[in-house]
């Protein structure tokens, strides 16, 4: 037994010995940061080039091909590697970029766009209107099977082309000569300036996308245009994007380096802006971890942001009880809004009585909502009370249906489900029942109508108010899941794009708006979203963009 | 030896092949498309993405055509990662997991297996009692709660370790703890029980009679007797422990496989799915393929062909 003392001891002195190495190893590593915090500045140590920013990704970009890009993430990394016709400022409105000129024919659907003869591809070669003209037929070409090809429907036969109706040759863009493109409009669109700055408009290098077609997945393969060229992509780990000396308007460029960490878990995000490891949180590159968010908008270190996002409930316009407007009404208005984004959704996000949201601005650089504000109803227990009992009597029922709330299965929605049918349950005295499904099965379920309620949220591709009423309200609209239907509100619509002046067309769009919300309550606004973003000190021009995209590519620091 | 290799083998085969099977149908049976998103799309943009993949085509068919593939190796390609492919996906990924994997192997078995003999050495002791209360709180806290608090507390806090990725050998010092806890004190616990029972036979009786000493005993008696459990662990635990975990992978930002297995089902991503799944399994029947040989070589009843149950 002594012996056996012994031997354990001696092999405990061992394992102690090992781990007190272990330790101070450790320890020898987290001297360097304590002998710094003598100098000034400590935290520069890390960054050895000056011009570098860092952020983070939510997730690996599934393309960096132009016309397969669908997510936030890729087109934040794309905004710096490639340069389109324009590109959108920090208020969300166009501005040329590798287009220097444009004119319009007398109806609107003809745009004739002269190009800088100045811009180069990485590999050297000049970016001429043949390389547009190129990427825009392989976007709606059939067999690239690009699900953002309906941004190019806007194009004369567009649509045609993209169902196999009609030719490559018969879709409305030309290179007219090297640097001059002539594009035909399928109807007029004045926001088509604000249009070719989406992603899906950028410029691909034929060569290099027939050469192969995997050609935007790896680093090396990659030929682009713009401010900066992507240097390395370790998948699902890290991109580092490196200044375009050869980029046309380098001068306007700050940064050197910018790497983009992938991190998916909130909690490690912050830590890593805690440990001065990234420069940023927000806008879709990173977000804070829920329970600190408003601790921090409170210390005044993080900043609220809106976003042209619509957080929304459906309503099954064709299934009883929601058939009848009165019933929808009632349940639109017996919601205390306010409250639900105070205790709820805790991110000073704005009540929502529209469809549009703040931040879209229309033509002219004037915000949506200033001119026609969205006071079409308001939150009204008493008032919500009289119209269910009377639309309740209107369609026969003695009492209401069971009802059943349906969202995709997640923690915030959940919490702003359960507040919500907790006031109609106090409100109107109804029970409305909860049911969750999983992101896949959720669309499928919603699309093919098979919901009373059901949870929606709606975001920008332009900074305009069709985003958020033809997408959303046009019975046509394959996004109009609810299935809300008024010839009326069809007719403003689709004559809003055929209008003679843009104030015209967004004034038709504003009434259809209206008619959907203050008459037929045709969905149920709840908030407008907002991001919620830090940035470490130091760093200007780097701000969350009108739809609540990270806008990075003017930023510098200080 | 290799009758018994052969027959294995030939059975892995066939579960593999009814794995597949299994995986092709259910994949394809949960409602939710990998082609719809949350935007409508035409109808034509969806059909040619449809005759992109070969969804356009019926189930069997389908079917017929993956195995065929597959027999030449071919995996596919993602269809959420455009044009990636599913083999490169998976070798890419798969290094960081294996690298991160065979450090907490390594260090749940030698720690486990330094707790689990202290602690029958010193059985009902205060050496046993501390080895054991360690082994239960590593069993009792999940890397969920673990991982962050480290990272906190070591990382933010203290300063040692950086929070996230796995760029130093520094970097793998706390996923391997959050990896490692709970085999080591699995690992410790089924480890003391066998050798206090072995501890107790007869034979190392004699071999203490025979005036052995304690270390002697321990390192070549007891301990290769008390081994096979820990073996057949070993089996499962490396196959497991190799293909990442998502939840330690997403709280360091490790580049890891762990995430295909959840993400490519939110995605429907059917080519990764099946790729995954494949490779999965692959490894783990082949870990037990060695687990199942290792046990041979460590219990020499095995050799002679006597069934023991396991």
């Amino acid at each position: 037994m002594k012996g056996k003392f012994k031997q354990s001891a001696k092999f405990l002195s061992i394992l102690v010995i090992a781990i007190s190495m272990l330790l101070s190893a450790c320890t020898n590593n987290g001297d360097k940061p304590t002998a710094n915090e003598g100098n000034t500045n400590a935290s520069n140590e890390e960054t050895k080039a000056p011009q570098e920013f860092r952020f983070t990704l939510g997730s690996n970009p599934p393309s960096l091909d132009p016309a397969l890009m669908t997510d936030a993430q890729s087109s934040i990394v794309a905004a710096g590697l490639y340069e389109g016709l324009t590109r959108l400022n920090t208020k969300g409105e166009p501005e040329n970029a590798i287009a220097q000129d444009i004119t319009v024919s007398e109806d609107g659907k003809t745009y004739t766009i002269k190009l800088r003869n100045d811009v180069k591809w990485s590999n050297g070669d000049s970016v001429t209107a043949h390389d547009f003209e190129y990427a825009w037929k392989r976007a709606l070409n059939p067999e690239t099977a690009s699900e953002y090809a309906y941004m190019l429907y806007y194009l004369e036969n567009g649509e045609k082309y993209n169902n196999g109706e009609a030719t490559a040759d018969e879709v409305g863009v030309k290179a007219k000569d090297d640097y001059t493109l002539e594009v035909k409009l399928y109807a007029p669109a004045p926001y088509f300036t604000s249009l070719i700055a989406h992603y899906t408009y950028l410029p691909v290098h034929q060569a290099t996308v027939e050469a192969a077609p995997d050609w935007a997945s790896e680093a090396k393969s990659i030929v682009s245009n713009g401010p900066f060229i992507l240097t390395s992509w370790a998948h699902g780990d890290k991109l580092v994007l490196e200044k375009n000396p050869n980029y046309f308007n380098k001068d306007a460029i700050s940064f050197d380096k910018v790497t983009i960490s992938i991190v998916v878990d909130n909690n490690t995000v912050y830590q890593m802006f805690e440990t001065d490891k990234i420069d940023w949180i927000g806008a879709q590159a990173g977000s804070l971890p829920a329970d600190l968010t408003q601790q921090l908008i409170k210390d005044g270190k993080a900043e609220v942001t809106p976003v042209a996002s619509l957080y929304y409930y459906l309503f099954n316009n064709e299934k009883p009880p929601f058939n009848n407007v009165k019933v929808r009404k009632a349940f639109a208005m017996a919601i205390d809004r306010q409250s639900l984004v105070d205790n709820v959704a805790q991110a000073n996000q704005q009540p929502a009585y529209g469809m549009v949201p703040p931040s879209i601005s229309v033509p002219g650089g004037q915000d949506f909502r200033e001119a026609y504000p969205d006071n079409y109803f308001t939150d009204n227990v008493e008032e919500a009370k009289k119209l269910l009992a009377e639309g309740l009597a209107e369609e026969g029922l003695s009492e209401l249906p069971e009802i059943t709330l349906l969202y995709n299965t997640d923690d915030n929605h959940k919490k702003l489900a359960e507040a919500i049918v907790d006031m109609w349950r106090k409100a109107l005295g109804v029970e409305v029942k909860l049911a969750n499904q999983e992101w896949g099965t959720f669309l499928e379920t919603r699309k093919a109508g098979q919901f009373d309620i059901a949870r929606s949220g709606w975001g920008a591709d332009i900074n305009h108010p069709i985003n958020f009423t033809y997408d959303l309200i046009h019975s046509k609209s394959g996004n109009n899941d609810g299935r809300y239907n008024n010839p009326k509100v069809d007719e403003l619509l689709n004559n809003s794009l055929v209008a003679e002046t843009s104030d015209k067309s967004i004034q038709m769009m504003a009434e259809a708006e209206r008619i959907a919300i203050e008459e037929d309550m045709a969905a149920l606004p709840l908030f407008y979203y907002t991001t919620v973003t830090m940035l470490k000190d130091g760093f200007t021009g780097v701000v969350s963009d009108y739809a609540g995209h990270l806008d990075w590519v003017h930023g510098s620091k200080q | 030896m290799l009758r018994f290799i052969s027959g294995k083998f030939l059975f892995m085969l066939l579960s593999m092949f009814l794995l597949i099977t299994a995986t092709f149908f259910l994949m394809n049976a949960i409602p939710g498309s990998p082609l719809q998103g949350e935007k409508a799309t035409s109808e034509a943009v969806q059909k040619n993405l449809e005759a992109y993949y070969g969804l356009d085509k019926p189930l069997i068919v389908q079917y017929g055509k993956y195995l065929e593939n597959l027999l030449h190796g071919d995996l596919g390609i993602s269809m959420k990662m455009k044009f990636r492919s599913v083999d490169k996906m998976i070798a890419e990924s798969f290094g960081p997991s294996l690298r991160l994997g065979i450090t907490a192997l390594i260090t749940s078995v030698v720690v486990g297996c330094i707790l689990g003999i202290l602690a029958a050495m010193h059985h009902r002791k205060l050496l046993d009692n501390l080895a054991m209360t360690i082994a239960v709180i590593g069993l009792a806290i999940p890397s969920i709660v673990l991982a962050p608090t480290m990272q906190y507390f070591l990382g933010t806090k203290l300063g040692w370790f950086n929070v996230a990725g796995l760029d130093g050998p520094l970097d793998y010092v706390l996923p391997t703890i959050a990896l490692a806890s709970g085999p080591i004190a699995f690992i410790a616990r089924l480890l003391r029980s066998t050798m206090i029972e072995v501890l107790g036979s007869d034979f190392i009786k004699t071999a203490k009679s025979k005036g052995l000493s304690g270390y002697v005993i321990v390192v070549k008696h007891a301990f290769r007797n008390s081994m096979l459990p820990v073996v057949t662990y070993l089996g499962y635990l490396t196959a497991g422990i190799i293909t990442g975990s998502v939840v330690v992978e997403n709280i360091f930002a490790i580049p890891g496989i762990g995430k295909h297995f959840v993400t490519s089902i939110i995605d429907r991503d059917y080519p990764l799915i099946m790729g995954i799944t494949i490779f999965y399994a692959a490894i783990l029947m082949l870990t037990r393929f060695l687990a199942d040989v290792a046990y041979v070589l460590v219990d020499p009843r095995m050799r002679s062909g006597g069934k023991v149950g396991k």
